[in-house]
């Protein structure tokens, strides 16, 4: 007879179940980091990405 | 039953807990614990998340050292009663995997770190796992009585890569942290060795209790806690320590000297008529005296974020 759940069937879902997990978290720290690292580059435009000369506190404070 | 689930039986396939235990758990806490002083005790500190973040991929490059160790040490591990229940030699999972699973995960989280922090900080870790796999476990771990000094190095770099994924450089701070670490580890285990019957001659692994005697053992613990208390307190007068370090640290040091002077003034006979009391008292609170040096580090760092004694 073979059985439909067998014991070696749990051991593989934990496992998966496991890997699973840690690759939900690693999205989350993924993420995480992006938001941050975004939040952090300051005064930067957006529609290119390119730093504006003028609007740089070195620059603006010469003005 | 059929022949299929017999040969179902037969094949043990790892779970889960298995790979999670070649990261070596335990150690991982001391990692994540003197990695995470090193960070907050730096002047700068990064963004909550990125320290978080920072914190994990030190903890996963510290298992990704401890998996290659299994790797290489397998057949050293089936022969000591303390390892003999690990993962490979116990069969759960195959050499090759343990292989590929630290190799995998040493590069990950080299990258991790550098993209979250800095690429110094991930440098340090990539050198930290090298020199535990490479220089300690493949080279002088089997062929030197100094290997609890060399592998003390390797469990030191934690608080240092912490420092450093902070403020981009190494720093005294930096370097007394590790050396409270890397003077702290041959004392520690030099004792443990002293009273513990250990297994080591079965597998051939050098030990100085072995190779040089015991009396020569009981001078090595009082020359390494004399020169551990003096980088300790150094440490309390640096940026890195405050009056809280300060004061636990001479208070612990003059303790630990103490009973590093009583283990040197015994012999074996004395040794063995209490058994080995001294040497089990010194042990067990080496045990304590890791945390609660760094305890004290995170204390001031905490006090002088709050305005106390700043």
């Amino acid at each position: 007879m073979i059985r439909a759940e067998h014991e070696l069937h749990r051991r593989r879902r934990s496992r998966n179940f496991g890997v699973g997990l840690v690759l939900v978290a690693l999205i989350g720290v993924v993420f995480g980091l992006t938001v941050v690292k975004v939040r952090q580059l300051g005064e930067m435009q957006a529609f290119d990405s390119v730093v504006r000369p003028e609007i740089l506190p070195g620059e603006r404070d010469e003005k | 039953m059929t022949d299929v689930t017999t040969a179902m039986d037969d094949a043990y396939e790892a779970q889960f807990g298995d790979y999670f235990a070649l990261l070596k758990p335990r150690v991982m806490t001391l990692v994540v614990f003197t990695a995470l002083v090193g960070m907050l005790v730096a002047p700068v500190l990064p963004h909550p998340f990125v320290t978080l973040s920072a914190i994990l991929f030190i903890a996963v490059g510290g298992g990704a050292s401890g998996a290659l160790n299994m790797w290489w040490d397998a057949d050293i591990d089936a022969v000591m009663k303390r390892t003999r229940k690990r993962p490979i030699p116990s069969g759960r999972v195959t050499g090759q995997e343990a292989l590929a699973i630290g190799l995998a995960l040493s590069g990950f989280s080299v990258a991790m770190l550098g993209l979250a922090t800095n690429w110094a900080a991930a440098a340090l870790l990539a050198f930290t796992i090298f020199f535990y796999v490479v220089v300690y476990s493949m080279w002088l771990k089997r062929s030197t009585p100094q290997n609890i000094v060399i592998g003390g190095a390797a469990g030191a770099f934690p608080p240092m890569i912490g420092w450093v994924a902070a403020t981009g450089s190494v720093s005294l701070e930096s370097v007394l942290m590790f050396s409270l670490i890397f003077l702290w580890t041959p004392p520690h285990f030099w004792a443990l060795a002293l009273f513990m019957r250990s297994d080591y001659d079965d597998a051939g692994v050098p030990m100085l209790t072995v190779t040089h005697g015991r009396p020569a053992t009981r001078r090595h613990i009082f020359a390494y806690t004399a020169v551990l208390a003096a980088f300790a307190v150094w440490l309390g007068f640096t940026a890195a320590g405050g009056p809280v370090y300060l004061v636990t640290a001479v208070a612990l040091n003059a303790w630990f000297l103490k009973g590093a002077w009583e283990i040197l003034r015994r012999d074996e006979g004395m040794a063995e008529a209490d058994n080995y009391r001294a040497e089990k008292a010194f042990f067990r609170f080496s045990l304590l005296y890791l945390f609660v040096h760094f305890g004290a580090l995170l204390a001031d760092a905490v006090l002088r974020t709050y305005g106390v004694f700043a």
